[in-house]
This record gives structure tokens, sequence and C-alpha cells, in this order.
């Protein structure tokens, strides 16, 4: 019964999107005062069907009722029952649909906070409902969560073991949130295009920002979640579905600096549009070729073409749509701003520059090999040595310039005083360097000059926070990203260069060395967890010569999927992990143990969180201040310069 | 895990061929490590077969260990493995007519924005003076 409740209301919710969809445009000129009402109301209307739709299938979920097409592929009355009703399963079950849901969300907002002018929202609003429709129609069709098994299974497919993890249930939903968002700014230009009203960037800043948050906690979360569960020691390995996230995460980011000179100084309108089209185009591509496995094969395609083919033609309308719309209005908008080329705005210009770069690099390295081989069948590998030629110096250029930034005033900025006002941070940089290559071996040039310029971020940020010393919390956020940028880097370069590992088999009783540590194993005993049964290692740190904490790293087995999987130990100083992976048991009774000691490590994410916290210092202000621009311009020029 | 296990397997003397899985020479270890990174494991997702666990890596941590002990360069290993397996298996895209976009596509981007960037400051700088 909830199944066909369920399917109801996401009937009802298509037919409301359409009407959003339709009255929003039609809001968009001026005198068309009802349609605008009908399109807000519309969209909370549908906002609150797709919640009620999500809950008949959560439902369907909790009591496992396998007559429900999508329940019974993802889940399993084995499931433990704490986590059961949790968001781990539940997470999983509606995974693609999820898109559907967060997207009501950010269209219930849009209606709610009612930021910019009435056209403006109202035309953002009427391009959320197109997309809401679209999407709808696109689960309906070809993946409908409602779909009931006759005769119904008596017990579930159960879950991949490598999915029951609460890091991994979290950084989905995180990544959803970032990919949707960017449907917000997407739908906010289109609107501006058609009314062509320039305070949209203002209007839509809160969205971008809540989406880049997303994205970065989520990429975060992901690559957290990589490095403790599946047991290879490492964070990010440049594979599709990551690449899927970092691209609209560096288009996002190019997209918020952007938007900022275009909402300040007038700069880069049309450039700004375009970003935002192009962010959510990313969103687009990544989700659901890369994720959905389109186009991972040339052969998926074929196993499935109504699946593909309805993806390839949303993406080709959404995408091609707003490209002709911004080629048919962009030039009624130019307005050339006035600059000097120390400026401001020309440092987010250069910001642009390389971040799209990188971005093209991301792209080529995912996608060059689906083209190739469905053009003329050459298979190659695009791996991690592509990146680190192509994308490491890239970046690495970005990150030396990203400190003049915040040092240039608007409009008119003085290098040589900025210059000088980071010479501090250089100071720091050189420090940096040299302690690097006096303490820590092996010397790698990457590594010295990643900590360089880690250095050089931190310090300039520590510049410019004592610089807008008084100024309100927001003025702080620009700092807080960009050192988090450097904590990162600093775990990135850490690990990539002084990581030591020890890959060994051990008899009970028997000890081994990594890196600095003396580890000590002391068997294996057998444990049952809710839904699996498991090898538990004891391992204990050998202290100097006396026994001190203990570490247990699983090998599990999931009978009720028939998969084994190792669940690694992790001890961690904040500045160095020790990191243990059980394999099998050998045949003489020897355990298969990996160990890797990876100094700095957790600053990979440590830095993220410095970065998604800047980010919601700057939400936090966007808030509480008025969302139209006020009337008289002239804040003070430190407060100004501060997002 | 399991590349600890297909390791592990390989240095069990009963399944051993000829030339051991660890060299005790630690120059030719590091080598051979170095090189395993480099080759991806066809049957897995984006894994390169020092850290995969599939029987394919196994066969392939072998091969390049023989190889090496015959005395090959890592370049004849590697074009050992290319002639044997394809350009799939290189971690690193060759460089060839059909990639030459592929490799040059991100610095042709940085290139195009770094000029429409200086039109556009220049542009600027004329209207502010």
């Amino acid at each position: 019964m909830t199944g066909e409740l369920g399917q109801l209301a996401l009937c009802f919710a298509l037919a409301l999107s359409l009407v959003m969809a339709v009255a929003g445009l039609i809001g968009t000129r001026a005198e068309a005062n009802a349609a605008r009402r009908v399109a807000t109301s519309s969209a909370l209307g549908f906002l609150v069907f797709i919640v009620l739709a999500f809950a008949a299938l959560t439902y369907a979920f909790v009591v496992s009722d396998f007559s429900v097409a999508l329940v019974a592929g993802h889940s399993h009355t084995l499931k433990p029952l704490e986590i059961m009703p949790s968001i781990v399963g539940w997470e999983m079950c509606i995974r693609d649909r999820l898109w559907v849901l967060v997207l009501a969300l950010y269209a219930g907002m849009v209606a709610l906070l009612q930021r910019g002018g009435e056209r403006l929202t109202s035309g953002a609003l009427g391009v959320q409902g197109l997309l809401a429709a679209a999407f709808i129609l696109f689960i309906l069709f070809t993946s409908n969560p409602f779909l009931r098994l006759d005769p119904a299974p008596f017990e579930g497919a159960g879950l991949t073991p490598l999915l029951q993890d609460p890091g991994l249930a979290m950084h989905p939903p995180m990544l959803y949130a970032g990919y949707v968002g960017l449907s917000a700014s997407f739908s906010y230009a289109a609107a501006a295009l058609l009314v062509g009203e320039a305070g949209w960037a203002r209007a839509a800043r809160p969205f971008m920002l809540i989406a880049w948050i997303a994205l970065t906690c989520g990429i975060a979360l992901g690559s957290w979640w990589a490095y403790y569960e599946l047991g290879w020691g490492g964070f990010w390995g440049w594979d599709p579905v990551e690449n899927a996230s970092l691209m609209p995460w560096l288009i996002a980011t190019a997209l918020l600096h952007s938007a900022l000179a275009t909402e300040k100084s007038g700069a880069f309108r049309t450039w700004t549009l375009l970003l935002a089209i192009a962010g959510f185009s990313m969103s687009l591509i990544g989700t659901f070729l890369v994720r959905s496995g389109v186009l991972s094969s040339v052969h998926a395609f074929a196993s499935d073409p109504t699946r593909g083919f309805f993806i390839m033609v949303l993406i080709a309308l959404a995408i091609g749509g707003a490209l002709a719309l911004f080629a048919w209005r962009a030039p009624t908008l130019q307005g050339g701003a006035a600059f000097e080329p120390a400026s401001r705005e020309t440092a987010l210009l250069l910001n642009n520059v390389f971040l799209v770069a990188a971005c093209a690099c991301v792209f080529a390295g995912t996608l060059y090999p689906l083209i190739l081989d469905a053009l003329n069948g050459t298979k190659i590998t695009v791996g991690p040595p592509y990146y680190v030629i192509t994308f490491a110096p890239i970046f690495f250029a970005l990150l030396l310039l990203v400190p003049f930034g915040p040092q240039l005033g608007w409009k008119r900025g003085d290098l040589k005083a900025a210059w000088h006002s980071l010479y501090p941070a250089l100071g720091l940089a050189a420090i940096a360097a040299i302690a690097v290559l006096a303490i820590v071996a092996p010397r790698t040039i990457a590594a010295t000059g990643a900590f360089a310029v880690a250095a050089w971020l931190i310090g300039a940020s520590i510049i410019d926070v004592r610089k807008r010393k008084g100024a309100r919390a927001s003025a702080f956020a620009a700092a807080l990203a960009h050192a988090g940028l450097g904590v990162t880097l600093m775990g990135v370069a850490g690990t990539t260069a002084w990581r030591s590992e020890a890959i060994t088999a051990v008899a009970p009783g028997q000890s081994f060395t990594v890196g600095p540590y003396t580890l000590r194993f002391d068997g294996v005993s057998r444990v049952k967890g809710p839904n699996y049964i498991a090898d538990r290692a004891h391992v204990v740190v050998m202290d100097g010569g006396k026994p001190g904490a203990v570490l247990q790293p699983e090998h599990r087995l999931y009978p009720a999927e028939g998969q084994d999987m190792s669940d690694t130990a992790i001890r961690t100083t904040g500045l160095r992990d020790l990191y243990l992976a059980l394999g099998d048991e050998r045949d003489d009774g020897r355990f298969a143990l990996r160990a890797y000691v990876s100094p700095l490590a957790p600053l990979i994410w440590i830095g993220g969180l410095i970065m998604a916290l800047g980010g919601m210092l700057s939400l936090w202000g966007r808030l509480r201040a008025p969302a139209r621009e006020p009337a008289a311009p002239a804040a003070p020029a430190v407060a100004q310069a501060a997002e | 895990m399991k590349a600890v296990i297909a390791f592990l397997l390989l240095m069990v003397p009963a399944l051993a061929a000829p030339v051991a899985d660890t060299f005790s020479n630690p120059a030719m270890e590091a080598r051979a490590r170095n090189l395993q990174r480099q080759f991806r494991c066809l049957v897995c997702a984006g894994e390169n077969v020092d850290e995969s666990g599939s029987p394919f890596s196994a066969d392939v941590r072998h091969l390049i260990r023989e190889q090496i002990a015959a005395g090959q360069s890592d370049s004849q290993v590697q074009d050992f493995l290319v002639a044997r397996y394809g350009d799939v298996i290189l971690m690193k895209p060759p460089m060839q007519p059909d990639t030459w976009l592929l490799w040059l596509a991100p610095f042709l981007v940085l290139g195009a924005g770094g000029a429409v960037a200086w039109v556009v400051v220049k542009k600027a700088a004329a209207r502010s003076t």
C-alpha cells in the first residue's frame, strides 16, 4: 500500500514540477504577479510530495517490504537491526533518487528565501521546475523505485559489504547536496539570461556557497572513507568516480571567485554566467555519465540502451539549452568593467584560468579513454602519472598565486605593497623549506616545494587575518579557506613523500617493524558481528620493549553477500597514522599483514574541513546580510575586500 | 588485502617459478616495486599491479621479476608488457598521435585562458584610464 502511495506522491510531484516550470517562466514577465505566486507555492508543494514519496520508500525499506523492487535489490533481513532504520541502508536504497529529493529541497529554498528580484526568482524556479520534471520522468520510466515484484522475493539481495559503513553513508548525500546545489546557481544564471538582471550573482551566492561547502565536505569524507575502508593506504586514486566529484568542485571554486568579482565590481558578467552553466554541466556529466557507468565502457551503454539514451538526451537538453540561451542573450548583457592590471579582478581572473585548466585536465583524463575507445577502439589507461604531470603543476602554480588576491584592492591594487606585506609569508616558506631539507629524509624536491608553498599559503592567511582585525567574522572566510589549502597540501606531500610500508606474513608472537614502529603480532581471534564473521588480529605496538597500544584490524566475511573485506585499524597521533590491514590466514598458520606509516595523513582531511569552515563563515555572513544590493554601496574597503 | 595474499601465494615454494618473488638485492627489489606501480591491473578498477590482489596482477608481477632477473632494463620490461597486453596496461598513457590531445589539452586550455585573460585585462585597463 505504501508503495502505491509513494508512486502517487511521485506523480503529484511531477505534475507540480511542471506547473512550477510553466508558471515560473511566465513569471519572468514584469506584470505576471499571479504566475509568480503559483510558481512559489507549487515549488513548496513539489517539495512536500517528494518528501512524502521518499518517506514511503523509507517505510518500505524499514519493514523490509521486498515486493518493492528497489528494497529487494538493496536490503536484507540480516541487516543489523541498529542500522536498519538508519541512514546507511536507506541512503543506499535511494541513491540515484536522492538527486530529485535534493533538487526539491533547493527549489524549496529558492522559493522561501526569494533572493534577488521577483522576476529573477520566478525564472530560477521555472528552470528548477524543468530540471525536476525531467529527472522525475527519468526515474519513473527507467528505474521506478516503487515497481512491485510479483511474487515478492523471500529475501533481499543484500547490500555490498563495502558500502555498509557510516563513512560511506555520509559522503554521497554530501556530494549530492553539492552536485544538485549547483543546479540552483545554474537556474539563477539561466533566469538572469532571460530577465537580463545583473544582480543574480548576489542572489545566488548562498546557493553557490552551500554547493561548494557540500562538495568540499563530500570529497574530503569520500577520500577519508577510501583511506580507512579500502585497505590500500592511499587517499586519492584519480578514478572516474573521484574525478566526477573533483570536476564540479574545481568549477564551483572558480565560480565562487568569479561571481565575487561580478558582484563587487561588475566584471566578468558573461563569464560568471558561463561558469554557473558549466558547474552544473560537470555535475550532470560526472554523476550520470561516469557514476552510472553508462560510458564506463561502450558495452554498458549497449546493455541498457533506454537508460543510457535517456541520460544522454537529458544532459544534451540541459547543457545545450542553457548554452543556446547563453549564446542568444549573453551579448545583450555586455558591459565590460574597468580595472587596472594590478587589481583583485585580475587576481580572480587568473584564479579562474588555472582552475579551468585544472578542470580541463581532469575532464580530459576521465573522458579521453572513453572517447578514444568509441572512436577507433584504441584502449589506453589514464592513471595517476598523467595527473602528476599535468594537474599537479597547474594547481601548484595556482597555489603560488593565491596569497596575492586578498592583498590587492578592487579596481586598482598596489602590487608592490601587496608583495611587501607578504614578505613574512615568504620568510615562513623559506624556513619551511630549509626545515624539511634539514630534518626529514628522504629529501625530495616535490615535498620541499610543497611545504614551502603550504607555509606561503598559511603565512599569507595569517597576514590577511591580522590586516582585517576587528572586521566581522565573515571577513576571515577567504583566509581560512586558503589556509585549509595549505594544510591539505602538507598532508598530501607528507604521505606521498614519506610513507613507509611493510607487507609481511607473520606468525603469532612474531615481531616486525614499519617506519619507526616495532609491532608484535599476538594472533587472531574469531569474532561474530551482526551480519558478518571476522578474524580479528591483535597487534601490539612495542614501546621500548614494553607492550603499548593494541591495534585490531579485522578480516570480515559477510555470508549473506558471500563477500569478504578488511576492516583496517588506524592509530593516529594527529600528525602520523599507523595503519594496519589484515589479510587471509596461510596454510602454515601465518597471517598476511599490510602496515603503513603515513606521516601527516590526518592533515589532508583536516585541511578540507578548514576550507569548508571558511565557506560556512562566508555563508553565515551572507545569510545575515540583506539579499539585495544595499542602496548605499559605500562599505568600508576592508569589509568589502573580505569575501 | 588480496594483493598480499596473491603476493604471498607466490612466495610459497611449491608454487613459485625459478625466479624468487622478493629479490634479496634491495636495489633490484626497489626497481621491481617501482615497475609494478607503473602497470595497471586490467581486471580491476583502476588499481596498479603492485597494490591489486587479482591473479592477473600476480602474473604480471611475476613476469616483471622474471624480466628483471634476466637482466632486462626498465624500458625493455615495459616494451615486453606492452607487446603482450597493449598500451592499456600502462598507468601513464603513451605519447602518440592519438593521445597528443590528451596530453596537450590542459596546457592548451591554460594557454588559451591566459591569452583571453591578457586581452580582457588590457581592455579593462584601457577603460579605467
